[in-house]
Parts: structure tokens; C-alpha cells; sequence
């Protein structure tokens, strides 16, 4: 992996990244204020909050069940709002 | 051998695409541009160019469609004019900082309001800081070839940038010249086929054009503005290498008269050759004046400016722009800042003229000189913005 605080002498040429899927590197889960909870007792199982995810933060566990991966979840809510048994709620990661 | 022919300059700039074998050619009709990419569209549909000649419905998409193409490894043309430029202006930085060497042929027109669709140099001027290489034509001859080196230059590896070729609007490319147009095997060899070696390619992906967070985006820029910097070795060899293959010499800076000048007045683009006849008249009354032409404007070319004019004892700068509410043009100070350090140093002052089209005359360019030969008298500066040729 590329030292994160190249000199730019130490940057790849114009800025590329030569190895693709590297993106897996860079968590983005900090970003968010509101993170969502699952309720698995009114899940359907039914995959939108997994087809909505702008980050495909969702994946499906062996019971069939699909939770947020939250080192990539941004919180942006998509999948509270999509979601066709509401079983998703938006709740503050850190209560106080 | 290159015959010397009679041609519209705007089909000899076609023509250069044509036989630089451009494999993408993206552009969107503009006055006074027209009739290049109209004749590089028939040379596509008749079967001479092997090209793509993609349509597209404004210049901003024209652009995105030219560093498109160059990232996948196409040799890329396209060409506009004034408000097209401005529209473009977005994908213009693009181009430099993803580092595709997209060649631009620019028939430098005024900018609106009022409409105007004859020649001044707004439209460049206004692109000044987007990174590309820009380098000025003063006739039809210097258009053919600069468009033909211009491939050379952007594509070199130690360079890879866009360059932008200037020529005047109406001035240059609707007026039939004399000039020498190679056979097509004269220039074989040339311009070899592009090898871009950081082509996207499905078969070896990686990404172009990530997002820079603010821990990498300083040194973006530096590596930029370096890249630039240090294209000036390539420039100055593919202009040195043009003139001992081909016979006609290019510099970064041209002059006429200027070496013994006390006053020079200091040009871009087609106004060169004219403001020379004003030359002549005002040595044969034994005034010491001269021209010193700014071919290269980005990257400028600091120590042969100042090894050009520091030996004057005045520069007239003729800005074809103005920089309102700032120094009368931005030609005016870019040349004074550059001579700011230098111990001696000439006086420099500045003017604008041939604004949308209006036309300077032998008698406008003589007061050019008078400016230059009062302000060396009086020590004293005329208004800030001195227009040559205004009615008042």
C-alpha cells in the first residue's frame, strides 16, 4: 500500500491508482452521526436495504440475514427509508 | 517535397490533424473555427481519416469526450473558439492533471457581451491557469506546423499535457496563404504511433481521476506544476528539430530589430508581422525600436524573455485583453513581474488594442512606439488602461 502522506515526488503519476479494489482500504464508517440498526425480529430477509446501499455496506450472514458492515457504512439512511418491513431504524452509534 | 500552395489556413490546420493521423477528433462547431472541424468531419465520412469523429451537443462534452479518448490511448484533436473555450473551461483542467495530451487548435475570438465573433484574445487569456501548454501562431504557416509539433510536444513521455495552438480568428483562418504543406511521406516517422503507457485497459485496471483529499491534493498540483515546468526541454527540442528537418525555426521568444532596440514593443500572435512594418518605418527616421513576440505563453518563458528585453530601455506590452480592474492586460503583468528581480531592468508599459476585431493600423502601432518614447521622456505613466485606437 502507498504511504498515506506521500512527498510528490512519492505520487503515483497524475494521481492514479494502479491496483484496482484498493478502495476496501479506505473505511469510511467514521463519517457517519446515525448508524442503522437492524431489527431481525421483523426482517423479512428481502435484500433492498442490500440492493439500496450506496456503499454496498450490507452483507448477508449465514442465517440469511443482511447487517450493515459499519467500517463502511457512511449512515446516510437509504436503507431505513427503503426498507418494506421498517425494521430498520437510524439510532446514534455512540449514546451517551 | 513540400509543395507551396494557396489554402485557406483553417483547412491547412485540418489538414495537420490529418496527416498527425489523429485517431479521435471531438469538437463542436464555433465561428471562427468552423471550417476546421467541418473539414476534418468530411475527411472522416469520405473515408481520408481513419478517425472517430465524435458529435457532441456543447463544447464541455466536445472536451470530456477529448480526455476520454486520450486516457484510453487515442491521439486526440479538437479545436473552438471563444465562447466554446469558456465553456469548456471545467474539462480544461482536466485534461493537464489527468495528465492527457489532447492537442487544441484555438482561433482566438473575442468573449460576450457585446457578441462579438472577431479576433481578440480573451478567450486564452481567460484559460491562462488551467495547465496547458499554449504557444502562439503569428500566420497560416506557423498554424500548420505549430499543430503538427504540437502532437509531438504532448505526447512526448517526459511530458504528456495538452497544448493549445493560437492563431487569430478571421485574421488567420479564413484568409487563403501561401504555404508549404507537406507530402504525406515527408512526414513519416514523424509522429510515431502514441504508446500511452497509462492507457486505461480493461485488461489492467486502475483508476484515473480519484478524488484527492486534502493529504494528497498539494502534492498533486506540485507534481502538475512541475510537469509543466519541465516540459520546456521537450518544446524547445521539437521546435530545434523542426527547424533542421523542415528549414523553419521556432523559438519561445521571437524577435525583429529588437537587439540594439531602445523601445520594444512586445507582441502575441498575428499582430507580429504587422506592427514589423511599423518597425521598418520608424528606423528609416533612425528610432531604435524593435519587436520582441511572446510565442510561448505557457510555460512562460521567463530567462529568455528577460534575456530578450533586458538590454531595452522601454517594453511596450500590446495586451490583445483587457484584465478589468486590474494592470491593463495580463501579458502587461506576467512581463513586468518576470522582470521585477532582474538588477537593470527596462521600463514597461502597457496598452491594448485590436479588441473584437477592431483593426490596428500602421498609425496605432507608431503611437504604440510614441507611448514607449513619452513614458521614457516623462517617467510617467499613462492611465492604467491606455487603449490604442479608442475613440475618445
Amino acid at each position: 500500500m502507498m504511504n498515506p502522506k506521500p512527498k510528490w515526488t512519492e505520487l503515483t503519476f497524475a494521481c492514479i491508482i494502479p491496483e484496482p479494489g484498493n478502495s476496501v482500504e479506505y473505511k469510511t464508517g467514521d463519517w457517519k452521526t446515525l448508524a442503522p440498526v437492524v431489527d431481525k425480529k421483523r426482517c423479512i430477509k428481502c435484500g433492498t436495504c442490500y440492493i439500496f446501499c450506496p456503499e454496498y455496506a450490507y452483507e448477508k450472514d449465514e442465517y440469511g440475514y443482511f447487517n450493515p458492515n459499519y467500517d463502511y457504512c457512511k449512515g446516510c439512511g437509504i436503507c431505513a427509508v427503503e426498507c418494506p418491513a421498517s425494521c430498520i431504524t437510524m439510532e446514534e452509534e455512540v449514546k451517551e | 517535397m513540400a509543395k507551396r500552395v494557396g489554402m485557406e489556413v483553417s483547412i491547412a490546420i485540418a489538414e495537420a490533424a490529418r496527416q498527425a493521423n489523429v485517431d479521435v477528433v471531438s469538437a463542436y462547431p464555433i465561428t471562427p473555427q468552423t471550417h476546421i472541424v467541418e473539414h476534418l468531419a468530411s475527411l472522416v465520412a469520405d473515408g481520408e481519416l481513419d478517425a472517430e469523429y465524435i458529435t457532441v451537443e456543447s463544447e464541455h462534452t466536445a472536451m470530456s469526450a477529448c480526455v476520454g479518448a486520450a486516457a484510453a490511448g487515442a491521439r486526440v484533436f479538437t479545436s473552438t473558439s471563444s465562447q466554446g473555450l469558456a465553456l469548456m473551461h471545467e474539462i480544461l483542467y482536466l485534461a493537464p492533471s489527468l495528465r492527457t495530451p489532447v492537442v487544441m487548435a484555438l482561433a482566438n475570438r473575442a468573449l460576450s457581451g457585446p457578441i462579438s465573433i472577431w479576433n481578440d484574445h480573451s478567450d486564452v487569456m481567460g484559460q491562462r491557469d488551467t495547465g496547458w501548454i499554449s504557444i502562439f501562431a503569428n500566420n497560416g504557416q506557423e498554424a500548420y506546423d505549430l499543430t503538427l509539433m504540437a502532437f509531438k510536444i504532448g505526447e512526448h513521455p517526459d511530458v504528456l499535457l495538452p497544448v493549445m495552438v493560437n492563431f487569430d480568428g478571421f485574421i488567420l483562418t479564413h484568409v487563403i496563404e501561401p504555404l508549404y504543406m507537406f507530402e504525406d511521406e515527408e512526414l513519416e516517422g514523424y509522429l510515431p504511433p502514441f504508446e500511452y503507457k497509462y492507457k486505461l485497459d480493461t485488461d489492467n485496471p486502475m483508476t484515473l481521476g480519484p478524488v484527492g483529499l486534502p493529504d494528497v491534493y498539494t502534492e498533486a498540483k506540485k507534481q502538475q506544476d512541475v510537469a509543466i515546468r519541465n516540459s520546456r526541454k521537450v518544446i524547445d527540442e521539437v521546435l530545434k528539430e523542426f527547424g533542421e528537418n523542415f528549414g523553419r525555426k521556432y523559438n519561445p521568444i521571437e524577435h525583429y530589430k529588437s537587439d540594439d532596440a531602445d523601445i520594444i514593443l512586445l507582441t502575441q500572435g498575428s499582430v507580429t508581422e504587422a506592427a514589423e512594418v511599423a518597425v521598418d518605418a520608424l528606423r528609416e527616421q533612425g528610432k531604435k525600436v524593435g519587436i520582441v513576440e511572446l510565442r510561448l505563453w505557457r510555460p512562460f518563458p521567463f530567462q529568455d524573455l528577460i534575456d530578450a528585453l533586458v538590454n531595452a530601455k522601454c517594453v511596450v506590452v500590446l495586451d490583445r485583453c483587457i484584465s478589468f480592474g486590474g494592470q491593463a492586460g495580463p501579458v502587461l503583468s506576467e512581463v513586468r513581474s518576470a522582470l521585477y528581480h532582474e538588477p537593470k531592468r527596462p521600463m514597461v508599459v502597457g496598452c491594448v488594442a485590436g479588441l473584437g476585431g477592431r483593426d490596428i493600423s500602421l498609425e496605432n502601432y507608431i503611437e504604440m512606439f510614441e507611448i514607449g518614447e513619452n513614458f521614457l521622456k516623462t517617467g510617467k505613466e499613462p492611465e492604467i488602461v491606455k487603449i490604442v485606437g479608442l475613440r475618445e
